[in-house]
């Protein structure tokens, strides 16, 4: 019986081995729901070319709820919400875009060709900070409210009918509007 | 050329390891003390080769190589030195080769020290150091080169990320691998007494002095990465519950088990097998917080590069050596004889308290780190436990810590009066019971679990020091009696004493970050004055400012303090220039009981910068507590019974509980 128990944490062991090794055959960023209510992951990251302002944690906490757009030129999607996020700027909230996985110049051509909506812009051509945020398809929009948490995370484009149902109820929750 | 030379004798390294980790292993089972001889050469020639390799590393960084991929994507030629060579650790090869560095170099550390080590122990443990050796450089060659090279060679780097180019931060990875790495010792030593199937209070005197000087690094690696989070994450906060922070906090919290459970093997000769879990368990969590962050099994806000055949190939290491330690765990512990015996309420017996709340602890932080994953393997969804978790779990467990933490060193060994010892727990019952008056006065009340903080921090503070004051009589002998009995008190007396009332220091700086922090954001204008707790700053305007690789912008704020003025504080935001980055670069004034702390943002547009204050009381002590540990830590290092090589005298009779004169001066209770 108490040789058993000397066995034991090589048994919880193996157990925990077959747990790590079913782990690495899953993604671990595909957590929607992980870094809800948390501060953004810090991270800053450059500017497109021609513009001087790039992004990073502390910019995402102003005091004032703020929308965060992951976006790429090859993303056809993107294109599609474009005219929501360029509302959203009109009326006042602040977008921030990361540039994901793109090239910067076609990034610059793009956002010249559909119009930029967004306040800053931070390059991540590794997709390294995308990962931090559990990013897993363009576009992705988090709303982060003025102390920099993670208050939302929208999947896919935004449609007009998302802004009014989903996005504006937690930007106006959050103090903005 | 340097980097293929580099790379040549990390080659050459792995070698020496196979035949370090074959050899004197065999030759201890036959007998042959030739083989077992091997070992100590051998281990040196190791420590050199992997010496020259990770010279050769920081040379390439510091003259800027850039035909090392390495240095390419890690350096820039106007990046100041100490970045230069703190960039070498600052990513996952690099960090690697400092690791098997800091490996080779302990196992060198004891066949230099080591010299009245028992010949077939001191085999097996440098045997077992090898093998661990072996895994890593295999690991390093086959997946993780940091010498490859790139053609042709860019003109100038990549620079390293701005958080990282910050002293905290490079001094950060060193000490923290020191500490996992140092628990290396403790693992083989185990390791060693489990194939000689032999445990006592000789074998714990030899692994104790490894065993606290890797807690030390340790706990100085935790206090500086968690110092660093606050002043540059721009958070304020110093904890945030990451898996790659609860993977240093795990080892630390088994570690500080082991060192108290080595004492009770090293007095008593009891808890022997316990002690053993113990140093597997602790360099196992050392492994696991060291890999599995960089394997993608696990995703944290600051893992290294996921690189999933890095992933099998770290988890099929650590099978091996945990899983393989385990079982000759399984399978020799049970033959070891049980030592003395002990009453529940004696010094053992809160020593193993201590132990069973440490470890208790350790397993709720791992559980909080893996839950996401077993639930996700479950299929049971996906979830993320947090800082709500942690608080629910683990500071309950602190609770009963701390409280049994003062008592414990009041006990006497074997049977303790228990009615006696309350009585003389009075006094500092009284003073945790002022500090608590005296917060609650100061903050208007407080939350209840600020109380119950500021009575802990008291309770261990006061505690530690009553503890002392007993020992050296004072107030109750001549002044002048007490100072002799203070100077004459042994050095691992002083170090419990400093290391337990740094961590009363610790937790008060905790409770009063956590629970009474002040903090505002908002957009103001030169001529503006913004106010926080009973500051008032007065904004003077933003000038821009040149740095060696960077260009910033520089706030200007006086601080005025009733009407008086106390100093200038100036935050910056600062902007890489080769990296792109923009990088807040706080400002922080400490009065020494509480911080303000300053982060800039951005310009609106219109002339208006978004400003965070916060105002931290008591977080100093946090720090100031982190650096008293450390230091007892160390005073408890010079002690002169770890530095006698007891066991050379003491081979023929190993199981002799303790030689009367070394062990009556400190425990002359």
């Amino acid at each position: 019986m108490s040789r058993w128990l000397y066995a034991l944490p090589a048994l919880v062991f193996a157990a925990l081995v077959a747990y790590f090794a079913a782990g690495l055959t899953r993604d671990p960023h595909l957590v929607p729901s992980a870094l809800i209510d948390k501060p953004v992951p810090s991270f800053a990251l450059p500017s497109l070319p021609g513009s001087s302002v790039g992004l990073d944690s502390a910019a995402l906490a102003t005091g004032q709820p703020q929308l965060l757009t992951v976006f790429a030129s090859w993303c056809a999607p993107c294109r599609a919400e474009q005219p929501v996020l360029r509302h959203l700027a009109e009326i006042g909230v602040p977008v921030r875009g990361l540039n994901y996985k793109d090239r910067p110049e076609d990034a610059v051509a793009w956002l010249g060709q559909y119009g930029n909506p967004f306040t800053s812009i931070g390059v991540d051509r590794e997709g390294r900070v995308a990962l931090d945020f559990g990013v897993y398809g363009v576009p992705e929009t988090f709303v982060i409210d003025g102390q920099g948490r993670i208050r939302y995370k929208h999947i896919g484009p935004l449609t007009p009918d998302d802004l009014e149902q989903e996005i504006m109820p937690i930007i106006r929750k959050y103090g903005g509007f | 050329m340097f980097p293929e030379l580099g790379h040549y004798a990390l080659v050459l390294a792995l070698v020496v390891a196979l035949v370090q980790a074959g050899l004197p292993l065999a030759g201890a089972q036959r007998g042959e003390s030739a083989w077992m001889a091997v070992a100590g050469p051998a281990a040196l020639a190791q420590f050199g080769l992997i010496g020259f390799a990770f010279a050769t590393l920081i040379q390439a960084a510091i003259v800027s190589d850039f035909s090392v991929l390495n240095v390419v994507q890690n350096s820039h030629s106007t990046k100041p030195l100490l970045y230069k060579i703190a960039g070498v650790w600052g990513n996952h090869e690099g960090s690697m080769v400092l690791w098997v560095t800091i490996l080779a170099g302990f196992g060198a550390a004891v066949a230099v020290f080591g010299r009245s080590l028992p010949l077939p122990l001191k085999a097996r443990v440098l045997a077992v150091q090898a093998m661990i050796g072996v895994g890593f450089l295999l690991f390093i060659l086959a997946t993780s080169d940091p010498f490859a090279r790139v053609d042709p060679p860019p003109l100038d780097g990549d620079d390293l990320n701005p958080l990282l180019q910050d002293p905290g931060l490079a001094l950060h990875p060193p000490f923290l691998y020191l500490g996992y790495v140092g628990f290396s010792m403790a693992f083989s030593f185990a390791i060693a007494a489990l194939i000689e199937g032999r445990v006592d209070p000789a074998w714990a005197r030899w692994v104790r002095p490894w065993t606290l000087a890797a807690w030390t690094c340790l706990t100085l690696g935790v206090a500086l990465g968690s110092w660093w989070a606050y002043y540059t994450l721009g958070w304020g906060g110093w904890w945030f519950w990451d898996p790659v922070e609860n993977a240093s906090l795990m080892p630390w919290l088994a570690g500080t088990a082991l060192l108290h459970s080595a004492i009770v093997v090293e007095k008593r000769d009891a808890l022997k097998s316990w002690t053993l879990l113990l140093a597997i368990l602790t360099f196992s969590l050392s492994l696991i917080g060291t890999f599995l962050v960089r394997s993608g099994v696990l995703s944290s806000v600051h893992a290294f590069a996921v690189d999933p055949a890095r992933g099998v190939f770290i988890l099929g290491l650590l099978t091996v050596t945990i899983g393989g330690s385990l079982l000759l765990y399984g399978l020799r512990a049970p033959a070891l004889k049980a030592g003395g015996l002990f009453a529940p309420i004696s010094r053992e017996g809160a020593l193993v308290l201590n132990n069973l709340l440490l470890a208790t602890a350790t397993a709720t932080v791992l559980m909080g780190t893996l839950y996401p994953l077993f639930l996700d393997v479950l299929g049971a969804g996906k979830v993320s436990v947090g800082a709500p978790f942690f608080n629910a779990t683990f500071v309950p467990l602190m609770i009963p810590l701390v409280t049994a933490m003062v008592v414990g060193p009041f006990l006497s060994w074997k049977r303790a009066d228990w009615a006696g010892v309350l009585g003389r727990l009075a006094v500092v019952g009284a003073l945790a019971t002022l500090a608590v008056l005296v917060a609650c006065w100061q903050s208007g009340g407080g939350p209840v679990m600020a109380l119950v903080g500021v009575a802990l921090a008291a309770w261990a503070f006061f505690g530690a020091w009553l503890e002392w004051a007993e020992r050296i009589a004072l107030f109750r002998a001549p002044l002048r009696v007490s100072l002799r009995r203070a100077a004459g008190l042994p050095a691992a007396a002083w170090g419990m004493t400093l290391a337990h009332a740094g961590l009363g220091l610790a937790i008060a700086g905790m409770t009063g970050s956590s629970f009474w922090v002040s903090e505002r954001i908002q957009v103001i204008h030169p001529g503006d004055t913004v106010e926080i707790a009973d500051y008032h700053l007065s904004f003077q305007g933003v000038e821009p400012v040149v740095g060696p690789n960077y260009d910033a912008q520089r706030a200007t704020f006086v601080v005025t303090q009733d009407g008086r003025k106390v100093g200038l504080l100036a935050p910056e935001r600062r902007h890489y220039t080769v990296t792109g980055m923009p990088l807040s670069h706080a400002a922080i004034r400490t009065t020494g009981t509480a911080d303000l702390y300053l982060a800039l943002g951005d310009e609106d547009g219109t002339g208006g910068w978004t400003l965070r204050l916060y105002h931290h009381p008591l977080v100093p002590w946090l720090w100031l507590g982190c650096g008293v540990m450390v230091f007892g830590g160390l005073v408890s290092l010079g002690d002169r019974r770890l530095r006698i090589g007891a066991p050379s005298k003491r081979r023929r009779r190993p199981t002799v509980p303790l030689v009367p004169a070394l062990a009556s001066s400190d425990d002359s209770r």
